[in-house]
């Protein structure tokens, strides 16, 4: 273990970040957070420096145990199998599956598609509708998965990796002005989920570089 | 439990995500029967009733095995390397482990998924090649520098793994739109060290029951 604590580069209202936040924070882990602008000055992602830690020029970015981490679920997965409690994917094969799958559906279907690069790819007046399209489109089948898989949360009644997936997610959906009244699961575990310290104080608007504005 | 039925892969020939689950399959000697879904036919036969009531995603791979339907080709890996462990997918140190997730994220939720049919149906024929090569490039780009760190003789180290099952596909889908690659020479060249081996060739597009006469090997 190394002596120094992690540092997360994140963006207050990167979904994919706030993911980790959320681990992070389940499994007791004191972290340091460097903001990435993602905006500002072209973008802090596309820097020299941070290029040289992350080649995707990405947040999250997490820097602990002496290696440089980049995707959410990879470092999810990497804390999970370092630091196993509480456990963010339970124990039975099938049921982890789920987890992974609901995981995938958010992190690869969803958001991959509705982000800044390739929202500035569509155009600005094609923006809105585009995310809106993907959103809707990715939580239709989501709220059908879970039908199967939910319990008080996405899947069964534990914490799991696909829970730090949803939540933030759903921010995003709200963001977009995507109407969730189709999706009452998906709604109803969102709120469960915004009502467990962990989710609170990972907030974007909780987080060092929240814009005065929009801070809680 | 293990089922008495052999399991069964909802799979199209050219699908990249589908291929990464074959090779699974094959490199677990896990048997195996197909049911071709054709993503253009009909519109879509993974929009027909049927397949939907089975995989609410609509989307190939999806794997029904030991009484449980799976979508998303990496959940599907991860499943079998947890229940079938030998020979493994994923090394057994957690920081290899955590790079081979890494390496398969970026490609599975960072390049694929931006150029996959249905969002290129969506950015306008005319647009098409250029977006696709522009997100295989960008990616491709990314991951190049990453292998500088990882790689060995396969993705990460010397030992295939979930990375490399995503990498050939990708490199095919790459090839498909014109993306040039001499500038991945480590992409270039673990690409084709996989395709050297049987798992990749049996489970190849150009070999599959789905894959059109004229695009036969």
């Amino acid at each position: 273990m190394q002596a120094a604590k992690p540092i997360l580069y994140s963006y207050f209202r990167s979904s994919c970040s706030w993911r980790v936040r959320i681990a992070l924070v389940l499994k007791g882990i004191n972290y340091e957070t460097v903001p990435i602008d993602l905006i500002k000055d072209g973008g802090q992602q596309f820097s020299e420096e941070f290029r040289a830690l992350n080649p995707m020029m990405q947040v999250p970015t997490l820097k602990i145990d002496g290696l440089i981490l980049g995707q959410s679920l990879a470092i999810i997965e990497y804390l999970e199998e370092t630091r196993p409690t509480p456990r963010l994917l339970p124990q039975d094969p099938k049921k982890r599956a789920s987890v992974r799958m609901i995981s995938d559906l958010i992190a690869g279907g969803i958001q991959p598609l509705q982000n800044l690069s390739v929202l500035k790819q569509v155009g600005e007046q094609n923006q809105l509708p585009w995310a809106q399209k993907v959103i809707s489109s990715g939580f239709k089948a989501l709220e059908q998965i879970l039908q199967s898989t939910a319990g008080k949360y996405c899947v069964g009644d534990e914490v799991s990796m696909a829970d730090l997936c949803l939540v933030p997610q759903v921010a995003n959906a709200e963001r977009y002005k995507v109407d969730l009244s189709p999706y009452p699961t998906i709604n109803r575990i969102n709120k469960t989920l915004l009502a467990l310290e962990a989710f609170q104080v990972t907030h974007p608007c909780r987080q060092p570089d929240t814009p005065a504005e929009l801070r809680a």
